[in-house]
Protein backbone atom coordinates (compact mmCIF):
# COMPACT_ATOMS: atom_id res chain seq x y z
CA UNK A 1 0.00 0.00 0.00
CA UNK A 2 1.04 3.63 -0.68
CA UNK A 3 1.55 4.41 2.94
CA UNK A 4 3.50 7.00 4.77
CA UNK A 5 5.98 3.86 6.01
CA UNK A 6 7.52 3.65 2.27
CA UNK A 7 9.54 6.87 3.59
CA UNK A 8 12.42 6.01 1.08
CA UNK A 9 13.25 9.87 -0.88
CA UNK A 10 10.91 11.64 1.45
CA UNK A 11 12.27 14.64 2.80
CA UNK A 12 11.08 17.33 5.61
CA UNK A 13 11.81 15.05 8.56
CA UNK A 14 14.85 17.12 9.56
CA UNK A 15 18.28 15.23 10.56
CA UNK A 16 18.95 12.12 11.94
CA UNK A 17 19.32 12.44 15.62
CA UNK A 18 21.51 9.80 17.54
CA UNK A 19 21.54 9.48 20.86
CA UNK A 20 24.30 8.52 23.28
CA UNK A 21 24.38 5.58 25.03
CA UNK A 22 21.27 5.05 24.02
CA UNK A 23 19.57 1.92 26.63
CA UNK A 24 17.93 -1.11 24.40
CA UNK A 25 14.87 0.06 26.09
CA UNK A 26 13.73 3.24 26.69
CA UNK A 27 11.18 1.90 28.97
CA UNK A 28 10.28 -1.13 30.76
CA UNK A 29 6.85 -1.56 28.43
CA UNK A 30 8.97 -1.56 25.64
CA UNK A 31 10.55 -4.63 26.25
CA UNK A 32 7.54 -6.22 27.33
CA UNK A 33 5.51 -5.09 24.03
CA UNK A 34 9.04 -6.62 22.11
CA UNK A 35 9.00 -9.85 24.18
CA UNK A 36 5.07 -10.12 23.94
CA UNK A 37 4.76 -9.92 20.31
CA UNK A 38 7.36 -12.67 20.13
CA UNK A 39 6.24 -14.79 22.49
CA UNK A 40 2.69 -14.69 20.73
CA UNK A 41 3.76 -15.26 17.48
CA UNK A 42 4.78 -18.82 18.69
CA UNK A 43 1.05 -19.22 18.16
CA UNK A 44 1.81 -19.36 14.09
CA UNK A 45 -2.06 -17.21 13.69
CA UNK A 46 0.30 -14.69 11.54
CA UNK A 47 3.66 -14.52 9.12
CA UNK A 48 6.28 -11.99 9.79
CA UNK A 49 4.49 -9.86 6.41
CA UNK A 50 1.16 -10.00 8.13
CA UNK A 51 2.86 -8.58 11.18
CA UNK A 52 4.82 -5.80 9.14
CA UNK A 53 1.28 -4.83 7.69
CA UNK A 54 -0.24 -4.61 10.99
CA UNK A 55 1.69 -1.71 11.81
CA UNK A 56 1.80 -0.18 8.05
CA UNK A 57 -2.23 -0.23 8.39
CA UNK A 58 -1.83 2.27 11.17
CA UNK A 59 -3.32 5.68 9.95
CA UNK A 60 -0.60 8.12 8.54
CA UNK A 61 -0.87 11.26 11.40
CA UNK A 62 -1.16 8.13 14.00
CA UNK A 63 2.02 6.32 12.46
CA UNK A 64 4.22 9.50 12.27
CA UNK A 65 3.25 10.77 16.14
CA UNK A 66 3.89 7.22 17.40
CA UNK A 67 7.45 5.70 18.68
CA UNK A 68 8.52 2.34 17.10
CA UNK A 69 7.11 0.27 20.16
CA UNK A 70 3.54 1.96 20.31
CA UNK A 71 3.73 0.98 16.29
CA UNK A 72 4.44 -2.60 17.84
CA UNK A 73 2.23 -2.58 20.66
CA UNK A 74 -0.84 -1.00 17.92
CA UNK A 75 0.11 -3.61 15.51
CA UNK A 76 -0.36 -6.58 18.14
CA UNK A 77 -3.63 -5.15 19.09
CA UNK A 78 -5.00 -5.36 15.80
CA UNK A 79 -3.42 -8.64 14.82
CA UNK A 80 -4.77 -10.23 18.02
CA UNK A 81 -8.35 -8.76 17.51
CA UNK A 82 -8.26 -9.70 13.96
CA UNK A 83 -7.21 -13.06 14.07
CA UNK A 84 -9.60 -14.09 16.82
CA UNK A 85 -7.33 -14.63 19.67
CA UNK A 86 -8.76 -12.46 22.21
CA UNK A 87 -11.59 -9.87 21.42
CA UNK A 88 -11.62 -6.10 21.59
CA UNK A 89 -13.76 -6.35 25.11
CA UNK A 90 -11.57 -8.19 26.37
CA UNK A 91 -8.71 -5.85 25.24
CA UNK A 92 -10.55 -2.52 26.89
CA UNK A 93 -11.33 -4.51 29.60
CA UNK A 94 -7.89 -6.70 30.31
CA UNK A 95 -9.80 -9.47 31.86
CA UNK A 96 -10.88 -12.57 29.53
CA UNK A 97 -14.58 -12.98 28.55
CA UNK A 98 -16.48 -14.95 31.15
CA UNK A 99 -16.06 -18.75 30.44
CA UNK A 100 -13.49 -18.39 28.20
CA UNK A 101 -11.40 -20.88 28.64
CA UNK A 102 -7.41 -20.84 29.23
CA UNK A 103 -4.75 -22.37 27.07
CA UNK A 104 -1.63 -23.75 27.36
CA UNK A 105 1.71 -21.39 25.40
CA UNK A 106 2.69 -23.56 22.66
CA UNK A 107 6.32 -22.87 23.31
CA UNK A 108 7.57 -23.11 27.02
CA UNK A 109 9.80 -20.08 28.55
CA UNK A 110 12.93 -22.52 27.49
CA UNK A 111 11.81 -23.17 23.98
CA UNK A 112 10.83 -19.22 23.39
CA UNK A 113 14.42 -18.76 24.46
CA UNK A 114 16.00 -21.28 22.41
CA UNK A 115 14.08 -19.82 19.07
CA UNK A 116 16.27 -16.87 18.91
CA UNK A 117 19.21 -18.74 17.58
CA UNK A 118 16.94 -20.75 15.35
CA UNK A 119 16.40 -19.52 11.54
CA UNK A 120 13.20 -18.44 10.68
CA UNK A 121 11.57 -19.95 7.72
CA UNK A 122 10.95 -17.21 4.94
CA UNK A 123 13.61 -19.50 2.79
CA UNK A 124 12.37 -22.04 0.63
CA UNK A 125 14.87 -24.45 -0.85
CA UNK A 126 12.80 -25.39 -3.76
CA UNK A 127 13.50 -25.88 -7.42
CA UNK A 128 11.99 -22.24 -8.60
CA UNK A 129 13.64 -21.38 -11.74
CA UNK A 130 14.82 -18.19 -11.26
CA UNK A 131 13.36 -15.60 -13.87
CA UNK A 132 16.32 -13.18 -14.08
CA UNK A 133 20.42 -13.83 -14.10
CA UNK A 134 22.84 -11.34 -12.61
CA UNK A 135 24.33 -9.06 -15.14
CA UNK A 136 20.54 -8.53 -16.45
CA UNK A 137 19.18 -4.94 -16.73
CA UNK A 138 15.25 -5.14 -15.22
CA UNK A 139 12.66 -2.88 -14.25
CA UNK A 140 10.70 -2.67 -11.40
CA UNK A 141 7.15 -2.89 -12.37
CA UNK A 142 5.10 0.07 -11.30
CA UNK A 143 2.68 -1.45 -9.04
CA UNK A 144 0.00 -0.12 -6.58
CA UNK A 145 -1.18 -2.75 -4.53
CA UNK A 146 -3.43 -1.95 -1.32
CA UNK A 147 -2.11 -4.66 0.54
CA UNK A 148 1.34 -5.26 2.02
CA UNK A 149 4.32 -4.89 -0.42
CA UNK A 150 7.84 -4.58 -0.13
CA UNK A 151 8.35 -2.57 -3.59
CA UNK A 152 9.09 0.54 -2.56
CA UNK A 153 7.59 3.67 -4.25
CA UNK A 154 10.80 5.28 -5.22
CA UNK A 155 12.07 2.67 -7.53
CA UNK A 156 8.43 1.92 -8.88
CA UNK A 157 9.52 2.24 -12.84
CA UNK A 158 13.06 2.46 -12.38
CA UNK A 159 15.34 0.79 -14.05
CA UNK A 160 18.62 -1.27 -12.94
CA UNK A 161 21.01 -4.41 -12.77
CA UNK A 162 20.60 -7.54 -11.49
CA UNK A 163 23.91 -7.88 -9.07
CA UNK A 164 23.26 -11.55 -7.48
CA UNK A 165 20.41 -13.93 -6.87
CA UNK A 166 19.27 -14.34 -3.14
CA UNK A 167 17.94 -17.62 -3.75
CA UNK A 168 13.89 -18.31 -2.83
CA UNK A 169 11.61 -16.96 -0.54
CA UNK A 170 8.15 -16.32 0.65
CA UNK A 171 6.42 -13.33 -1.46
CA UNK A 172 5.23 -10.90 0.99
CA UNK A 173 2.50 -9.39 -0.95
CA UNK A 174 0.61 -12.71 -0.70
CA UNK A 175 1.98 -14.41 2.83
CA UNK A 176 0.89 -10.89 4.51
CA UNK A 177 -2.23 -11.76 3.40
CA UNK A 178 -2.43 -15.15 4.06
CA UNK A 179 -2.92 -16.04 0.16
CA UNK A 180 0.07 -18.68 0.13
CA UNK A 181 4.03 -18.40 -0.04
CA UNK A 182 4.15 -17.85 -3.70
CA UNK A 183 7.85 -18.86 -3.31
CA UNK A 184 10.23 -17.18 -6.22
CA UNK A 185 13.67 -15.73 -6.68
CA UNK A 186 14.92 -12.51 -4.68
CA UNK A 187 17.91 -10.72 -6.05
CA UNK A 188 19.74 -7.98 -5.57
CA UNK A 189 19.10 -5.11 -8.14
CA UNK A 190 21.81 -2.40 -8.26
CA UNK A 191 19.90 1.15 -8.95
CA UNK A 192 22.01 4.11 -9.64
CA UNK A 193 21.07 6.91 -7.67
CA UNK A 194 20.93 9.21 -10.92
CA UNK A 195 18.28 6.91 -12.26
CA UNK A 196 16.37 7.62 -8.97
CA UNK A 197 16.99 10.93 -8.25
CA UNK A 198 17.63 12.83 -11.13
CA UNK A 199 21.00 14.51 -11.71
CA UNK A 200 21.33 15.86 -8.33
CA UNK A 201 22.82 12.51 -7.31
CA UNK A 202 26.52 11.70 -7.09
CA UNK A 203 27.04 9.91 -10.93
CA UNK A 204 28.64 6.71 -9.13
CA UNK A 205 26.63 6.18 -5.88
CA UNK A 206 23.95 3.14 -6.10
CA UNK A 207 20.83 2.07 -3.85
CA UNK A 208 20.46 -2.00 -3.57
CA UNK A 209 16.87 -3.00 -3.46
CA UNK A 210 15.91 -6.79 -2.44
CA UNK A 211 13.40 -7.24 -5.46
CA UNK A 212 11.28 -10.48 -5.83
CA UNK A 213 10.86 -12.13 -9.17
CA UNK A 214 7.09 -10.43 -9.37
CA UNK A 215 8.54 -7.27 -8.73
CA UNK A 216 10.53 -7.37 -12.16
CA UNK A 217 10.54 -7.17 -15.71
CA UNK A 218 13.05 -7.18 -18.44
CA UNK A 219 13.80 -3.72 -19.49
CA UNK B 1 1.18 3.45 27.43
CA UNK B 2 2.74 1.86 30.67
CA UNK B 3 -0.84 0.65 31.87
CA UNK B 4 -2.03 -0.24 28.45
CA UNK B 5 0.99 -2.68 27.78
CA UNK B 6 0.33 -3.82 31.21
CA UNK B 7 -2.91 -4.44 30.98
CA UNK B 8 -2.62 -6.19 28.19
CA UNK B 9 -0.11 -8.44 29.12
CA UNK B 10 -2.02 -9.48 32.04
CA UNK B 11 -4.75 -10.57 29.79
CA UNK B 12 -2.20 -12.51 27.30
CA UNK B 13 -1.33 -14.24 30.92
CA UNK B 14 -4.42 -15.14 31.96
CA UNK B 15 -6.00 -16.18 28.88
CA UNK B 16 -2.96 -19.09 29.18
CA UNK B 17 -1.51 -17.06 25.50
CA UNK B 18 1.92 -16.51 26.67
CA UNK B 19 4.33 -17.14 29.83
CA UNK B 20 5.60 -14.30 31.72
CA UNK B 21 9.12 -16.24 32.43
CA UNK B 22 9.44 -16.40 28.91
CA UNK B 23 8.95 -12.87 28.16
CA UNK B 24 11.76 -11.83 31.04
CA UNK B 25 13.58 -14.33 29.20
CA UNK B 26 13.47 -12.95 25.65
CA UNK B 27 14.28 -9.35 27.25
CA UNK B 28 17.50 -10.34 29.22
CA UNK B 29 18.31 -12.25 25.84
CA UNK B 30 18.81 -8.61 23.73
CA UNK B 31 19.45 -6.42 26.79
CA UNK B 32 22.82 -8.40 28.16
CA UNK B 33 23.61 -11.12 25.23
CA UNK B 34 22.83 -10.13 21.75
CA UNK B 35 24.22 -6.78 20.66
CA UNK B 36 26.93 -4.99 18.45
CA UNK B 37 29.98 -7.19 20.47
CA UNK B 38 28.91 -10.07 18.46
CA UNK B 39 29.16 -8.21 15.25
CA UNK B 40 32.66 -6.80 16.29
CA UNK B 41 33.69 -10.08 16.80
CA UNK B 42 33.21 -11.20 13.27
CA UNK B 43 34.50 -8.06 12.21
CA UNK B 44 37.72 -8.68 14.12
CA UNK B 45 38.10 -11.89 13.23
CA UNK B 46 37.73 -11.02 9.42
CA UNK B 47 40.67 -8.41 9.80
CA UNK B 48 42.79 -11.12 11.05
CA UNK B 49 42.18 -14.22 9.30
CA UNK B 50 42.18 -14.01 5.74
CA UNK B 51 40.59 -17.45 5.30
CA UNK B 52 38.21 -17.00 7.66
CA UNK B 53 37.15 -13.37 5.87
CA UNK B 54 36.86 -15.28 2.41
CA UNK B 55 34.28 -17.46 4.40
CA UNK B 56 32.72 -14.60 5.91
CA UNK B 57 32.13 -12.60 2.43
CA UNK B 58 31.43 -16.18 0.52
CA UNK B 59 28.93 -18.01 2.96
CA UNK B 60 28.27 -15.56 5.66
CA UNK B 61 25.63 -17.50 7.63
CA UNK B 62 28.22 -20.31 8.55
CA UNK B 63 31.35 -18.17 8.81
CA UNK B 64 29.17 -16.06 11.36
CA UNK B 65 27.80 -19.01 12.97
CA UNK B 66 31.20 -20.71 13.58
CA UNK B 67 31.76 -17.36 16.43
CA UNK B 68 28.27 -18.61 17.79
CA UNK B 69 25.89 -16.30 16.67
CA UNK B 70 22.88 -16.44 13.98
CA UNK B 71 19.41 -16.90 14.28
CA UNK B 72 16.23 -14.45 14.65
CA UNK B 73 16.80 -11.71 12.22
CA UNK B 74 19.75 -12.59 11.10
CA UNK B 75 19.29 -15.69 9.11
CA UNK B 76 20.12 -14.43 5.78
CA UNK B 77 23.41 -12.91 5.81
CA UNK B 78 25.44 -10.65 3.23
CA UNK B 79 28.15 -8.86 4.59
CA UNK B 80 29.28 -5.81 2.20
CA UNK B 81 33.09 -4.26 2.48
CA UNK B 82 33.96 -1.41 2.69
CA UNK B 83 37.13 -0.26 0.95
CA UNK B 84 39.25 3.01 0.05
CA UNK B 85 37.06 2.84 -3.29
CA UNK B 86 33.48 2.22 -2.15
CA UNK B 87 31.44 2.78 1.15
CA UNK B 88 28.12 0.85 1.97
CA UNK B 89 25.48 2.10 4.31
CA UNK B 90 22.45 -0.18 5.58
CA UNK B 91 18.66 1.40 5.67
CA UNK B 92 15.24 -0.23 6.09
CA UNK B 93 12.79 2.31 4.41
CA UNK B 94 10.12 0.45 4.66
CA UNK B 95 10.18 -0.55 8.30
CA UNK B 96 13.44 -0.91 10.31
CA UNK B 97 14.92 -4.58 9.29
CA UNK B 98 18.36 -4.57 11.10
CA UNK B 99 20.49 -7.56 11.87
CA UNK B 100 19.33 -8.05 15.30
CA UNK B 101 21.90 -11.74 15.62
CA UNK B 102 24.82 -9.41 15.17
CA UNK B 103 23.96 -6.09 15.92
CA UNK B 104 21.04 -6.29 18.31
CA UNK B 105 17.95 -4.45 18.65
CA UNK B 106 18.16 -0.90 16.17
CA UNK B 107 19.05 2.54 17.80
CA UNK B 108 15.75 5.11 17.34
CA UNK B 109 17.71 6.86 14.74
CA UNK B 110 17.86 3.70 12.54
CA UNK B 111 14.04 3.49 13.05
CA UNK B 112 13.59 7.21 12.87
CA UNK B 113 12.06 9.01 9.48
CA UNK B 114 14.95 10.95 8.84
CA UNK B 115 17.11 8.03 8.57
CA UNK B 116 14.71 5.73 6.98
CA UNK B 117 13.77 8.68 4.15
CA UNK B 118 16.90 10.43 3.68
CA UNK B 119 19.47 7.59 3.50
CA UNK B 120 18.19 6.56 0.22
CA UNK B 121 18.18 10.08 -1.53
CA UNK B 122 20.73 11.84 0.35
CA UNK B 123 23.25 9.37 1.32
CA UNK B 124 26.13 11.72 2.06
CA UNK B 125 24.44 14.30 3.53
CA UNK B 126 22.95 11.98 6.06
CA UNK B 127 26.71 10.27 6.95
CA UNK B 128 27.92 14.69 6.79
CA UNK B 129 25.84 14.54 10.14
CA UNK B 130 27.75 11.28 11.67
CA UNK B 131 30.52 13.51 10.91
CA UNK B 132 31.37 11.41 8.18
CA UNK B 133 32.46 13.13 4.99
CA UNK B 134 32.76 10.78 1.99
CA UNK B 135 35.08 12.25 -0.45
CA UNK B 136 33.77 12.46 -4.08
CA UNK B 137 35.72 10.28 -5.83
CA UNK B 138 34.43 7.39 -3.57
CA UNK B 139 31.25 5.29 -4.53
CA UNK B 140 28.44 4.90 -2.18
CA UNK B 141 26.17 2.36 -2.05
CA UNK B 142 22.90 2.18 0.84
CA UNK B 143 21.63 -1.18 0.94
CA UNK B 144 18.10 -1.18 1.33
CA UNK B 145 16.65 -4.19 3.43
CA UNK B 146 13.31 -4.89 1.81
CA UNK B 147 13.45 -8.58 1.81
CA UNK B 148 14.28 -11.08 4.68
CA UNK B 149 18.17 -10.48 3.89
CA UNK B 150 19.46 -8.54 6.26
CA UNK B 151 23.50 -6.51 5.74
CA UNK B 152 26.26 -6.29 7.68
CA UNK B 153 28.90 -3.81 7.22
CA UNK B 154 32.29 -4.93 7.20
CA UNK B 155 34.49 -1.65 7.89
CA UNK B 156 37.61 -0.80 6.91
CA UNK B 157 40.43 -1.83 8.81
CA UNK B 158 42.01 1.69 10.11
CA UNK B 159 45.67 2.18 9.56
CA UNK B 160 47.95 1.93 12.55
CA UNK B 161 46.76 -0.96 13.99
CA UNK B 162 49.00 -4.16 12.63
CA UNK B 163 50.64 -4.66 16.37
CA UNK B 164 46.88 -4.70 17.77
CA UNK B 165 45.42 -8.25 19.03
CA UNK B 166 42.06 -9.61 17.60
CA UNK B 167 40.56 -8.83 21.41
CA UNK B 168 41.86 -5.02 21.09
CA UNK B 169 40.48 -4.56 17.30
CA UNK B 170 37.32 -5.96 18.68
CA UNK B 171 37.18 -3.48 21.33
CA UNK B 172 37.79 -0.61 17.76
CA UNK B 173 34.45 -1.70 16.58
CA UNK B 174 31.59 0.39 16.97
CA UNK B 175 27.71 -0.60 15.88
CA UNK B 176 27.95 2.44 13.63
CA UNK B 177 31.18 1.28 11.66
CA UNK B 178 28.54 -2.08 10.55
CA UNK B 179 25.61 0.02 9.72
CA UNK B 180 27.78 2.23 7.60
CA UNK B 181 27.43 5.55 9.83
CA UNK B 182 30.90 5.64 10.72
CA UNK B 183 34.48 4.34 9.87
CA UNK B 184 36.34 2.57 12.65
CA UNK B 185 39.07 4.46 14.17
CA UNK B 186 42.54 3.56 15.46
CA UNK B 187 41.21 4.88 18.79
CA UNK B 188 38.29 4.22 20.60
CA UNK B 189 37.15 7.68 20.60
CA UNK B 190 34.46 7.16 22.85
CA UNK B 191 32.16 4.66 24.37
CA UNK B 192 29.22 5.04 21.91
CA UNK B 193 27.73 1.88 21.19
Amino acid sequence: MNGVHDMGGMQGFGSVEPEKNEPVFHHPWEGRVFAMVWAIGAWRKWNIDASRHSRERIPPAEYLSMSYYEKWFTGLVNLLVERSIVTRAEIESGKPAHGSSKATPPMTPKEILESVAKRANTKRDIPVPPRFRAGQRVRARNINPVGHTRLPRYARGKSGTVDRDYGVFVFPDSNAQFLGENPQHVYAVRFSARELWGEQARPQDSVYLAMWDDYLEPA
Amino acid sequence: MALRVKSLESLLIEKGLIDRTALDALIDAYEHKIGPRNGARVVARAWVDAAYKRRLMTDPDNAIAELGFGGQQGEHMVVVENTPAVHNLVVCTLCSCYPWAVLGLPPVWYKSAPYRSRSVIDPRGVLREFGLEISEDVEVRVWDSTSEVRYLVLPERPAGTESLSEAELEALVTRNAMIGVAKVLPQRAEAAR
